[in-house]
């Protein structure tokens, strides 16, 4: 998709663009934050970036890690139960990160958010989508994937998915814990992945996460 | 001659030395061209960029005294750290005494250097920090790897803070017909060392051939060793003027500091090596992270402070 038929955000506002400001910077600061584009270069495209999820800081840092065009025309999914609770919060989520919010429970959901991450790719917007649907707690890398990354990927055979891998974040912030360590963090940015033809979804999804714990596995800190 | 005095002329030869190897690295540069040497040329240009911020950072600090000194030296001693930690396996359960290090331990360090608490800052780390970080740990119940985390803990915190923060210690010291020039002990600490590694480097990029721990460092070796101890150790006695010491014994002291140098630099080289990386960071461009520019300081800092207490204080 060219840079052109990308619709840039709405308006962000001046306390918007500070708070934005002020996270990235806090983000870079303590965690001397490095970004490895390592399979792919920061381009203007329509991609879906697919990112482990083990701490509330894991958008923070995608979010420092991206250059300022891209995060111009892109937007995190993220779930609205966590993220509409407090006014902070949803003013984080709106006028900051411009999240596209879904809601996690099929029962009290209005809107299907597939047709909203659709809306987004189909104006030439990326996503920042974390598939295992919600932060690993446990002492596995990664979590099995769920299943809407497929629905994307079949209804948008041009989008690229793009693994994001967010090393050592989780020992800065472990859950349950409110004051950050400063420890090194790198995001590392893979090859741009796409359906194969005839691919079936366990196949897919196994594939793409394999791939971001290719990422994971990929000698860290290593110039 | 005065103290400022004294440091304004220290970084003048500092910084000919920078202007001198600026220029020749940028001739070396149009000579390889694009040959199979630019990736070591560029490197240099790197490396003697970065010096020339270091330099700088030094400079300001010495020349602010005390307060410059033990500040920087602090957010140095906070980096190492953070850099250090990063490649150790601590878990959930070490959070809070990690948050103890970092925001605890590490200010009151600097803290006690500020007020010149001799009697407690060269034991805060080794007897509390040692007793008491354990305790904390194993308050979490949590076992995993229980040894090897508060181990290493404890390693990245004698190595990052409590070694490091003897540089500005060395304001601290006591000794007769020396009084308010302490802040030249610094400068001729870290002048000495780091000019050392800088000569190991140089000596052994030209003559260097046989290596000394081939298994560690594919870069240390012999013809290096020697011949940047030997030149560092020379400049070192004709620093003299600026030491409370003689010539020779300046001479014998640089000799100290920069085989202690050598000696760190092969300690974290193999710690490094053991845990796979090749630097500990990359905070440095050209040099790789604080830790590996560092190294050597760490390892000959708390020597020198306790040799020229020893035998110089009152």
């Amino acid at each position: 998709m060219p840079a052109s038929l990308a619709v840039p955000r709405t308006q962000m506002g001046f306390v918007g663009w500070a708070t934005e400001a002020a996270i990235i910077t806090a983000a870079s600061l303590v965690t001397g934050l490095r970004v490895r584009w390592s399979g792919c270069a920061p381009e203007l495209k329509t991609r879906i970036y697919y990112a482990n999820h083990r701490s509330h800081a894991d958008l923070p840092l995608i979010w420092a890690a991206l250059p300022r065009d891209i995060r111009r025309t892109t937007r995190p999914v993220a779930g609205s139960d966590y993220w509409d609770k407090t006014a902070a919060r949803r003013f984080i989520a709106r006028s900051v990160f411009n999240c596209v919010l879904i809601d996690r429970n099929p029962k009290t959901r209005t809107a299907d958010p597939h047709a909203l991450m659709e809306a987004v790719l189909s104006t030439g917007m990326s996503l920042i989508l974390f598939p295992e649907g919600t932060r690993n707690m446990t002492d596995a890398p990664l979590l099995p994937f769920k299943s809407g990354i497929f629905h994307l990927a079949l209804a948008r055979p041009d989008v690229q998915l793009v693994p994001v891998w967010i090393d050592n974040l989780n020992r800065v912030l472990p859950k349950g814990e409110f004051i950050p360590v400063p420890l090194l963090c790198e995001v590392r940015m893979g090859s741009p992945l796409g359906l194969l033809p005839n691919e079936e979804k366990p196949d897919f999804l196994v594939r793409i996460r394999e791939s971001l714990l290719a990422l994971a596995n990929a000698q860290a800190r290593q110039p | 001659m005065t103290t400022d005095r004294a440091l304004i002329l220290l970084l003048s030869g500092c910084l000919a030395v920078l202007v001198l190897s600026t220029a020749a690295a940028y001739i070396l540069r149009l000579k390889v061209a694009a040959g199979p040497q630019s990736d070591v040329v560029g490197n240099l240009i790197a490396r003697i960029n970065a010096w020339w911020v270091m330099v700088g950072l030094l400079g300001a600090a010495v020349l602010i005294g005390k307060p410059g000194v033990i500040v920087l030296f602090a957010v140095i001693s906070f980096l190492a750290l953070r850099e250090f930690i990063t490649l150790t396996n601590t878990r959930r359960a070490d959070h809070w005494v990690l948050v103890v290090t970092f925001f605890v331990l590490t200010p009151i360090q600097y803290g006690l250097i500020w007020a010149g608490q001799y009697g407690i800052f060269t034991i805060l780390i080794p007897v509390y920090g040692f007793l008491f970080l354990p305790i904390l740990a194993a308050l979490r119940s949590d076992t995993t790897n229980f040894f090897e985390r508060i181990a290493k803990v404890q390693w990245g915190l004698m190595i990052c803070v409590y070694c490091i923060s003897y540089v500005p210690a060395l304001l601290t010291l006591k000794i007769e017909n020396y009084e308010g020039r302490d802040v030249l002990l610094a400068a001729f600490l870290i002048t000495v060392v780091q000019l050392s590694d800088v000569l190991q480097y140089v000596w052994g990029k030209l003559i260097g051939r046989h290596l000394i721990v081939p298994s560690l460092s594919p870069s240390k070796t012999w013809e290096g060793f020697v011949g940047g101890v030997a030149t560092a150790s020379l400049i070192g006695t004709s620093l003299w003027w600026i030491t409370p010491y003689e010539p020779w014994q300046a001479g014998l002291i640089a000799l100290l500091i920069t085989v202690m140098g050598f000696l760190g630099g092969l300690v974290m080289s193999a710690i490094k090596r053991d845990q796979g990386v090749k630097d500990w960071g990359h905070a440095i461009s050209g040099h790789g992270g604080i830790l590996d520019r560092l190294d050597s300081i760490i390892f000959s800092a708390p020597i020198f402070f306790h040799v020229t207490r020893f035998w110089w204080t009152t």
